[in-house]
């Protein structure tokens, strides 16, 4: 189910107050963050976060497409190789 | 000869489901358009006249169908596979898009089922 427009997108608070900072003082720098979980707001753009996928940071520059979305689907917690036995055909990620 | 939107339509079917064969428009839109249009639809596609077919090609103007509603999709996905996300990912590798399993099953998105192993035979119990 989506979430309630009355709420509004969530952001995680430390994020919003770290963009907003950058933003004032007009530097870009990447933000480590865990919260995948938050929306990307027109605020983002043009940033790159480092988003944590359970084992180490992801850079991920935010483009303007990608407000609307949820950081975590930019930073992909699984790899599959393949299936054991199988040629190499489908062995590179992404 | 009623030719609405680039497409055919059967000769022998009712409007209402006849307009169904464009793409982009179902039962409901069909109905919805007839009635803007002001033609009724259960008359046969043969049987329309000039003016009728002329009315629904206005009414129809109002939405997209065909090859615009075609390429709008296209350029949906292809703007989830160009920012990388994981909609995106699975488009690309052409696997399920909304967390189905496949495990098993999958075979819309997975294609015909490829078969193991050659000229051996499946064993029963």
């Amino acid at each position: 189910m989506a979430r309630s427009i009355k709420k509004g997108p969530y952001i995680a608070q430390q994020l919003v107050d770290k963009i907003q900072a950058l933003n004032n003082a007009n530097q870009k720098k990447v933000i480590k963050t865990w919260s995948r979980r938050s929306t990307i707001t027109p605020d983002f753009v043009g940033h790159t976060l480092a988003i944590h996928n359970g084992n180490k940071f992801i850079p991920v520059f935010i483009s303007e497409n990608m407000v609307g979305h949820k950081l975590g689907e930019f930073a992909l917690t699984r790899t599959f190789r393949g299936h054991a036995g199988k040629s190499d055909k489908k062995s590179k990620i992404k | 000869m009623a030719r609405i939107a680039g497409v055919d339509l059967p000769k022998e079917k009712r409007v209402e489901i006849g307009l169904t064969y464009i793409f982009g428009i179902g039962p409901s839109l069909s109905r919805e358009v007839l009635e803007k249009s002001k033609v009724n639809p259960d008359t046969r596609v043969k049987d329309l006249t000039n003016d009728e077919v002329g009315r629904i090609r206005t009414a129809l103007a109002d939405y997209k169908v065909e090859g615009g509603l075609r390429a709008e999709v296209s350029m949906n996905i292809k703007r989830l596979m160009d920012i990388g996300c994981y909609r995106g990912i699975r488009h690309r590798r052409g696997l399920p898009v909304r967390g189905q399993r496949t495990h098993t099953n999958a075979r819309t998105r997975g294609g015909k089922r490829r078969g193991v192993g050659v000229g051996k035979k499946a064993k029963t119990t």
